[in-house]
């Protein structure tokens, strides 16, 4: 089984307002195709690891590998070409574009990754919100539509450019049980057929159970 | 770098805010349309006033002057040479003020490379007749086809033509004052005299108006031989030599030359009206002074509205940071709205700068001191449009360029995680 995200020795401090160390000597691996969820208190650090990995906090120590690739130390240009390639987001709240179109917001990874042509992430994208069921939404500006359908095209939208790993920051905190289910088996799917990473922070046990691996943190550590 | 991408986003950005997006464009509308405005009319304003003196003065005038002599007889006299020598009373000696060898100096000047053209005067102290009044006056015999050309005296003809001074060897362009003093009107006859005490009766062919009422009540213009003839001259006779040049600032230069060479006293342009150049530059001083304050205020209002769309977008900006979009990129999002803003409202400035041009330009504007001066001057120079629009896109840019820097700088994680 092929490593895809490889986190050793990972320490962060928190400076302000006083120096406390949020996240102590934290290494573990996620292979391909696994669904992780990283549980644990608020104020454990879990959603500072997950900044962390996710290549968008560079204020640490220890080494980070994405794709047996080392991120750790790479300029910002660099990181953001990472993220654009190799990672897809989805957070807690939906964090679209509100003035775009549902389909713009799709497409606008992958139009900055530039390797297609414009008809072709249309295409792509169009396909990405079937997947999702919401292809019937894609002219709609995005502040226009649910919740629901909201995180969906977040979902759609961390597709589009076949990232190696899905990561969420509580990607369900915000939804009713109805579309929390719909989301989880999403990720399931994707994870079991596309054969996609993912690694979620999520506060809900029923959510993380199902999972195939739960990291419980404590303190800045894994316990 | 995908700049097509970005551009969109801007777009976008901007289209749905339209209403912040149009006053800021405003702002700037507003502030290069009033440079292009106070430019066009400043420019033309010092165009009239500096017509008023300086197309009419020559840059170089040739005559006699009267004064004393400097080398006294005593002065030559050997046995005191090396003595302190005192002259009281000097007076100075009568001259002629016919300029001497006029014909041969005026056929020389000709030929100089550096002259565009030379004309020829002869001034004549005069009395104007009218009934039992005598009033003092000016007579200035001219070749009138080169005055026109040269100094366009046809534009300070309020009544009649020039064309009938050349064309009527009796005729006499009569100063506006001396033809209100006396009651005279185009085509009465006035009778004129010199000190030589000869008598014309000369018809009134045109009535002459400078602005400058000093000049009005005394100066009037008749053909030179006229002149002559009034005086009892032969036609070599020429009191003034007037020389326009190609270059204006080479004036004192070459009047200095000439006073040399010619034995004759040259009054250059600049000596003669200093004042008109300070005036000229203080008032293009003016405008620029105002035109950049309100490209400045415009420039704060840019600034305030895309610091505001800053904060309102921090989300945007971590979800495309957070996609893959660099800070660079980001920047680049923020400086094309304040540039298309700058463009947008610098072009409208232009055109709305040139439509109040037009309009001033078509305003009734009538003085007695300028006769031929119907509507308010304006004038419409290309560079002043260029500079406008350069002006927008850089004060725009440096007013985008803070706030967008502000915004490479977010740091997407501290957004998501404040929510």
């Amino acid at each position: 089984m092929k490593t895809i995200l490889e986190a050793k020795n990972i320490s962060k401090v928190f400076k302000i307002p006083e120096e406390i160390q949020i996240l102590k000597d934290i290494s573990f691996s996620i292979n391909q195709g696994e669904f992780v969820s990283i549980m644990g208190k608020s104020g454990c650090g879990k959603s500072t690891l997950l900044y962390i990995l996710s290549t968008m906090d560079t204020d640490y120590t220890g080494e980070l590998y994405l794709d047996n690739q080392l991120v750790s130390g790479q300029k910002s240009d660099v990181l953001s070409h990472i993220r654009n390639q190799k990672i897809g987001f989805v957070f807690q709240f939906h964090y679209l574009l509100a003035e775009f179109t549902v389909l713009e917001n799709v497409m606008l990874p992958a139009k900055k990754l530039a390797l297609k042509s414009n008809e072709e992430i249309e295409h792509d994208a169009m396909e990405k919100l079937r997947l999702l069921g919401i292809d019937d939404q894609a002219l709609k500006i995005s502040s226009r539509i649910s919740g629901g359908q909201k995180q969906r095209v977040a979902i759609a939208r961390a597709l589009i450019n076949q990232p190696t790993i899905i990561m969420g920051d509580e990607p369900t905190g915000n939804l009713d049980s109805k579309n929390t289910n719909i989301v989880f088996d999403i990720f399931r799917e994707l994870a079991t057929e596309q054969n996609l990473s993912l690694l979620v922070v999520t506060h809900d046990d029923d959510f993380a159970k199902r999972t195939d691996r739960i990291i419980m943190m404590e303190d800045g550590r894994i316990v | 770098m995908q700049f097509r991408l970005l551009l969109s986003i801007s777009k976008t950005h901007l289209l749905t805010r339209k209403k912040q997006s149009i006053i800021a464009a405003l702002g700037v509308t507003f502030g290069i349309g009033t440079y292009i405005i106070m430019m066009g009319f400043m420019n033309g304003l010092n165009g009239l006033l500096d017509g008023l003196i300086l197309n009419r003065t020559p840059h170089i005038h040739l005559y006699n002057e009267i004064e004393p002599s400097i080398k006294q007889p005593i002065d030559l006299y050997h046995p005191y040479k090396n003595k302190t020598r005192f002259v009281h009373s000097i007076k100075p000696k009568k001259i002629q003020a016919k300029i001497h060898n006029a014909l041969p100096l005026i056929a020389y000047l000709n030929r100089q490379k550096y002259i565009i053209g030379v004309t020829t005067q002869v001034k004549a102290q005069s009395f104007y007749l009218g009934g039992s009044t005598q009033l003092n006056g000016v007579l200035s015999g001219i070749d009138v086809e080169k005055e026109k050309e040269l100094y366009s005296l046809d534009q300070y003809i309020v009544e009649g033509t020039i064309l009938d001074l050349k064309q009527n060897e009796k005729g006499i362009l009569l100063g506006a004052g001396v033809a209100k003093k006396l009651s005279l009107k185009l085509g009465d006859y006035i009778q004129v005299t010199s000190k030589s005490g000869e008598v014309q009766a000369l018809k009134i062919v045109g009535l002459y108006q400078s602005g400058m009422a000093d000049v009005d009540n005394v100066q009037s213009y008749v053909n030179i031989k006229m002149a002559q003839r009034l005086l009892g001259e032969s036609n070599d006779y020429i009191t003034d030599i007037n020389i326009k040049l190609k270059d204006m600032t080479k004036a004192p230069v070459l009047a200095k030359k000439m006073e040399e060479q010619f034995g004759l006293k040259a009054v250059d342009i600049q000596t003669a009206n200093a004042q008109f150049e300070t005036g000229s530059s203080i008032r293009t001083m003016i405008s620029y002074a105002v035109s950049i304050t309100l490209l400045i205020v415009a420039g704060f209002g840019i600034y305030n509205i895309l610091n505001m769309l800053i904060y309102e977008k921090m989300n945007d900006i971590a979800i495309l940071k957070a996609t893959g979009f660099s800070g660079r990129d980001v920047r680049y999002v923020f400086i094309s709205q304040a540039v298309i803003i700058g463009i947008v409202g610098g072009a409208l400035g232009l055109l709305m700068g040139y439509g109040v041009s037009v309009i001033i330009d078509n305003a009734k504007f009538e003085t007695a001191a300028l006769p031929t001066i119907k509507t308010f001057p304006v004038v419409y120079d290309l560079k002043y449009y260029l500079i406008g629009i350069v002006f927008a896109m850089v004060s725009t840019f440096l007013a985008g360029y803070f706030p967008s820097k502000k915004a490479e700088k977010i740091d997407p994680v501290d957004i998501i995680r404040g929510q």
